[in-house]
């Protein structure tokens, strides 16, 4: 089954149709059901359930939704997306929203988490790939939990499993023009 | 020469607004042949009518085109209108100025154009018009009933009682279906088996009825009023006319372990059987596959094993030696009536289009079980003589959790539609639950709730208001075993919250199926199905009961999803089509059909070959001593529909199709 | 058999442990595996929590690379990985415009998909290998298979075992001689890429499989994610700060199980880098007792 994508856009910016136009989903599938939400691990933790976010989307509350923190707390196990009985797709819906929500309220996204993601996607474009003692630290800063896990870097030193020096990939270049060519947060 | 009269009909504005109807019948006028030509309002009204029949007998016309809607629709209506005026109904022709031009048009002048081009098609058409007259067929005035639920016993029953013979066909040992399993009914909470029994037996006791139990169809030839269907008689190895029901075969039968199939699987039976007490007809059945000596004979064991049965019968009447037996039974209508049956709860699937719930376990869970079982639990007559008990340990739950949609309303799964009688049965049962163990609480998770029916709403409002049964507006997540409980995962969408419950039992709602092997039934019947094998009506709104093959007819679940009132109603719609059928010896046939002219034929056979129908026969004809000359093509008149494809194919041209002759076809092409 | 192999990120560094038993369970088991050749960073959760586009293009990178080594199927290890490759082959077949944006952001059209597997397909597929080479069969240990999310959903993307019941990586603890336990947790999630972030929720979730698994009288877990690892065995000392919920439970990768039970040094097979100590359930199984990891080589 290919994806379509909606073929006219309405007039003001409906994040309906941003999503639909996304992700090819039509939020219109949805019946309310709330089976992504009764199998959701996070449920219990975040403000606005699984199907209230999609609730949301078909009544198209802009704003709510992209401040919302609960499509940061969403992990992507695809628990929801493998039983919807309609066969929609919660998480990648979520996943749009949040590409959105980055743009334009970057600063409701919850600290750690943002932190943790740049941090990550730094490490790519500038090595290739992840170095994990790189990332760990660079993440410390950007979140300011300075001490947390400090204690278990000898245990992962002695291991062998934090290596200190990183490897650059060739093809680098490649890479950056990748990041260049996607709207994700510049790196600071 | 030829007196046409041409009729443009304005239709109000449906042809008016378009097509310029005063120029068409002017236009028309002109042609050679026509003798009247007039334009009005609404031919089909009384008035208009009337200008049909006066203008036949003033001008005495020998030809009626009515330029007007489309033939489905009045075709009957002016052919009768012209027929009382003295002409001949097939010198009565209708040219589609609506449906092929006005509708579908927005240019006046080109519209009016083609709608003087469609009246001419016809005009020419008519000049070679013969007169043709109705084809009368016998009609074989019995009934075939298919299926011996409660929607098959009562077509049956309004059929006999109508006067007529009805055959009933019932695949397993006894009739009573689906409705014989259950414990009560909604919304009156009638005892299920006390208002189905005295039914049943009066279908074994109707004088008109003819009830072959544990029978299938085999094959179905023929057609309408004349239809030649072979029964198997399926051997229950114990003869009928000895058999006085007493029941000591299968108190002395050794396999006491077999899962019933009437109990669900939740309780025994014997290899001799009879599936319940009051079955109809009350004669067992063994169960070949589970007896043993059967199982013995199969693997050639010379010494005889078991056969206690026989010995202890005291009319002799079990046959280990019976034979299926082939019956032919004549009947001029039948009525499929197969029911339905429960989507799985496990993994196998009988369709590849169904996927299985391994969110709820797959059916592997104990104590996850569904509604029949459930029916089976509550019934006095069950294996648990009406208490609730949990089939793992016979202890009696605290906690029920009931799931509605299981199937139903899941693409993902492969079934988009409502099973309809879910939400009421499942209040059904937290109301059964409620009376038989005090202090128990009954959880209802569903999406919407249907209760569409006379006294529906109130019953559900019933089981929330008094039975105090939870309703929780969500669908469950997932449920799995967790010691001794089933902990089920769900939520109440209307207050945004997970729920989790530990349940002693769960019962699943599982969605309404046709029957397996309706498919094949079906293909027999030439009756069409939809993508789940549901049987197909010929129109979903005004001809609920009938289907596209004449003489056929359907009731109940087997056409979609549906209650025992609804199938009750459906069931005497159909006694009454049938009834309607056999009101006359003879049954009319328009006689648009093949002719073979006997004398250029040339007996080469194609037209059989390709005649979809096969109403294609092979005639003799013989000199007058008696020896044979040719064999020649001829057309059944009973079964062909007038496709014309035997006529396109003759490479003779000895095959015509009246009321569409090829002179017909040529003229009006040409004409155009 | 020849295969291509993504190793990952995490496979050089916090799991190295996974790629050492793979290097040596392997070639045992007859299978060759080539690296494909400067791979990048799969962009794991990060990548498409931000960017789709991102999400597809960074793995697309690799297939792009596979495709210029002539490798028809690529082997990865981590669940995410697999997952991540899984998903942008299915983005690219399917959705003509992200893959006409991936193509022209990478300067390579696709010609044909390239066949991913995870670490339960390809052993799945060997499981009578393993049973035939089994040295050392693991009779009479209890092992409580872990999928995850990512191995087997959503089941489009995968499609493979079943999304709700699956049974690959039980076959495979079958085939080591273990027992598999039934159990309820399989496919509920660890916490994933909350470790750093979110660390409270992934000690709720890792918790209760923990516990799950441990009800169900399993002896050792096994898992097919470094990320699953980590949460179920690094943070194991933050879940059983939370409460005594038993004994520690020790976590191995499938391949380190499979490499058990041929026999294989369970140093070489990085048993010495986890943070639960697997020595009791090494004792279970006769297995060479585990060296100091003062007596490893460093890196």
């Amino acid at each position: 089954m290919s994806t379509t994508h909606p073929s006219h856009a309405p007039s003001g910016e409906s994040i309906s149709f941003q999503i639909q136009d996304a992700t090819g989903l039509d939020p219109a599938k949805c019946y309310q059901c709330g089976k992504c939400t009764a199998g959701c691990p996070m449920a219990s933790e975040m403000d606005l359930k699984t199907h209230e976010i999609i609730r949301l989307l078909q009544l198209d509350v802009r704003e709510r939704l992209l401040k919302a923190e609960s499509i940061w707390m969403c992990l992507t196990c695809e628990t929801c997306t493998a039983r919807c009985p309609n066969a929609f797709d919660p998480a990648a819906a979520i996943d749009a929203l949040r590409e959105i929500a980055i743009k334009e309220f970057p600063n409701i996204v919850p600290k750690n988490i943002a932190a943790f993601h740049t941090a990550f996607l730094n490490q790519i474009r500038t090595h290739g790939r992840v170095f994990e003692f790189g990332l760990v630290a660079s993440y410390k800063l950007r979140s300011g939990a300075l001490l947390a896990d400090v204690d278990s870097v000898p245990g992962m030193l002695a291991r062998g499993k934090l290596s200190l020096t990183p490897k650059r990939i060739q093809g680098i270049r490649e890479i950056q023009t990748i990041f260049d060519g996607c709207t994700t947060r510049k790196s600071r | 020469m030829s007196r046409i009269g041409v009729f443009i009909c304005h239709c109000g504005e449906n042809i008016g607004r378009t097509v310029d109807c005063a120029r068409v019948a002017k236009s028309l006028s002109e042609l050679p042949g026509v003798v009247h030509s007039i334009d009005y309002k609404y031919m089909c009204s009384d008035p208009g009518q009337a200008l049909i029949k006066q203008a036949i007998r003033e001008k005495q016309l020998d030809g009626v085109v009515v330029g007007a809607c489309s033939p489905h629709m009045h075709e009957k209506t002016f052919r009768k209108a012209a027929a009382t005026a003295g002409l001949n109904p097939f010198l009565c022709e209708m040219a589609n100025l609506r449906e092929h031009c006005s509708w579908i048009h927005e240019d006046r002048d080109r519209a009016t154009d083609k709608a003087v081009d469609l009246g001419r098609f016809i005009v020419e058409k008519i000049k070679y018009n013969r007169p043709l007259s109705t084809i009368q067929i016998p009609v074989e005035r019995r009934a075939l009933v298919i299926g011996g639920g409660i929607a098959g016993i009562q077509a049956a029953l309004d059929i006999a009682d109508g006067g007529r013979e009805v055959i009933l066909v019932e695949k397993d040992p006894s009739i009573g279906g689906h409705m014989s399993q259950l414990s009560e009914t909604f919304p009156t909470l009638d005892c299920s088996q006390c208002i189905l029994t005295p039914r049943m037996v009066e279908v074994a006791q109707h004088p008109r009825i003819k009830l072959l139990a544990y029978s299938e169809v085999d094959s179905v030839e023929g057609y309408i009023g004349n239809f030649q269907v072979r029964i198997r008689r399926k051997a229950r190895s114990v003869d009928e006319t000895k058999c006085n029901g007493c029941g000591e075969c299968q108190k002395c039968c050794p396999n006491k372990k077999i899962p019933s199939e009437f109990e669900e699987g939740l309780g025994m039976r014997t290899a001799i059987y009879v599936p319940f007490p009051q079955a109809v007809p009350n004669i067992p059945v063994i169960d070949r596959a589970n007896c043993a000596f059967f199982k013995a004979r199969a693997k050639r064991v010379k010494k005889a094993v078991c056969g206690k049965c026989a010995e202890v019968c005291g009319r002799q009447a079990v046959n280990f030696d019976q034979q299926d037996e082939f019956i032919t039974e004549k009947v001029g209508a039948i009525v499929a009536a197969t029911g339905y049956q429960l989507y799985s709860i496990g993994k196998k699937q009988d369709s590849k289009n169904l996927r299985g719930y391994g969110e709820y376990g797959y059916g592997e869970i104990p104590d996850v079980i569904d509604g029949l079982q459930f029916e089976r639990l509550a019934s006095a007559s069950g294996p648990t003589g009406g208490k609730i008990l949990r089939p793992s340990d016979q202890k009696e739950p605290k906690t029920i959790v009931f799931l509605q949609c299981i199937g139903s309303r899941d693409r993902a799964k492969g079934i988009e539609y409502c099973s309809k009688i879910c939400c009421m049965y499942v209040a059904k049962h937290t109301m059964l639950y409620h009376h038989k163990v005090h202090g128990g609480k009954a959880v209802v998770f569903y999406m919407d709730i249907r209760a569409g029916g006379k006294g529906y709403d109130e019953f559900v409002r019933r089981a929330i208001e008094e039975s105090h049964a939870l309703y929780l507006r969500g669908r469950v997540s997932r449920i799995t075993r967790n010691g001794e409980t089933i902990r089920v995962q769900g939520v109440d969408t209307l207050s945004g919250e997970p729920v989790s419950i530990d349940a002693d039992m769960v019962v699943l709602a599982t969605a309404i199926r046709p029957q397996p092997g309706v498919e094949a039934l079906a293909q027999k019947l030439s009756v069409s199905y939809d993508q789940h094998g549901f049987l197909n009506e010929a129109h979903p709104k005004l001809r609920p009961v009938e289907t596209n093959t004449a003489g056929v007819f359907i009731a109940g679940a087997c056409q979609s999803p549906r209650d025992i009132p609804d199938s009750v109603a459906m069931a005497s719609a159909t006694a009454s089509k049938v009834l309607g059928l056999f009101s006359k010896e003879l049954l009319e046939r328009e006689p648009l059909i093949a002719r073979v002219d006997g004398l250029t034929c040339t007996g080469c056979f194609h037209c059989e070959r390709v005649c979809p129908y096969g109403a294609v026969e092979r005639k003799q004809v013989k000199d007058r001593k008696g020896r044979l000359l040719k064999i020649i093509a001829e057309v059944n008149q009973g079964v062909c529909q007038g496709c014309g494809t035997c006529q396109a194919t003759c490479p003779s041209k000895s095959v015509d199709l009246d009321g569409f002759t090829d002179e017909q076809i040529y003229a009006a092409v040409n004409a155009l | 058999m020849k295969l291509g192999y993504f190793p990952g990120c995490s496979l050089h560094a916090t799991a190295r442990e996974y790629e050492e038993s793979l290097s040596v369970v392997l070639p045992a088991l007859d299978i060759k595996l080539e690296e494909v050749q400067d791979w990048a960073c799969c962009g794991a959760t990060s990548a498409h929590a931000t960017s789709h586009t991102l999400s597809v293009a960074l793995p697309a990178r690799t297939l792009m690379q596979a495709e210029k080594q002539n490798l028809a199927q690529i082997f990865a290890p981590c669940a995410a990985c697999y997952n991540r490759l899984a998903a942008a082959q299915y983005a690219l077949a399917h959705d003509e415009r992200i893959s006409s944006q991936v193509e022209s952001l990478l300067g390579h059209s696709f010609e044909h998909p390239i066949k991913i597997l995870s670490i339960a397909q390809l052993l799945n597929g060997l499981t009578e290998e393993i049973r035939k080479s089994a040295k050392n069969p693991l009779k009479g240990v209890k092992v409580a298979c872990y999928y995850g999310c990512l191995l087997v959903r959503p089941p489009e993307i995968c499609k493979f075992d079943d999304p709700e019941a699956p049974s690959s990586l039980e076959n495979i603890v079958n085939a080591t001689g273990a027992t598999p336990v039934q159990w309820d947790m399989a496919l509920e999630c660890c916490g994933g890429g909350f470790s750093l972030s979110r660390t409270a929720s992934v000690v709720r979730l890792s918790r209760a499989i923990l516990r799950s698994a441990r009800g169900a009288g399993a002896q050792a877990l096994a898992v097919a994610c470094p990320m699953c690892h980590s949460n179920l065995d690094f943070r194991q000392r933050a879940i059983n700060r939370l409460g005594a919920d038993g004994a520690p439970m020790p976590i191995l990768f499938i391949s380190q199980l499979v490499g058990l039970s041929l026999g294989l040094n369970s140093v070489q097979l990085g048993l010495d880098r986890h943070f639960v100590n697997p020595q009791p359930f090494l004792e279970r199984i006769n297995a060479t007792s585990l060296l100091q990891p003062e007596h490893r080589e460093q890196a």
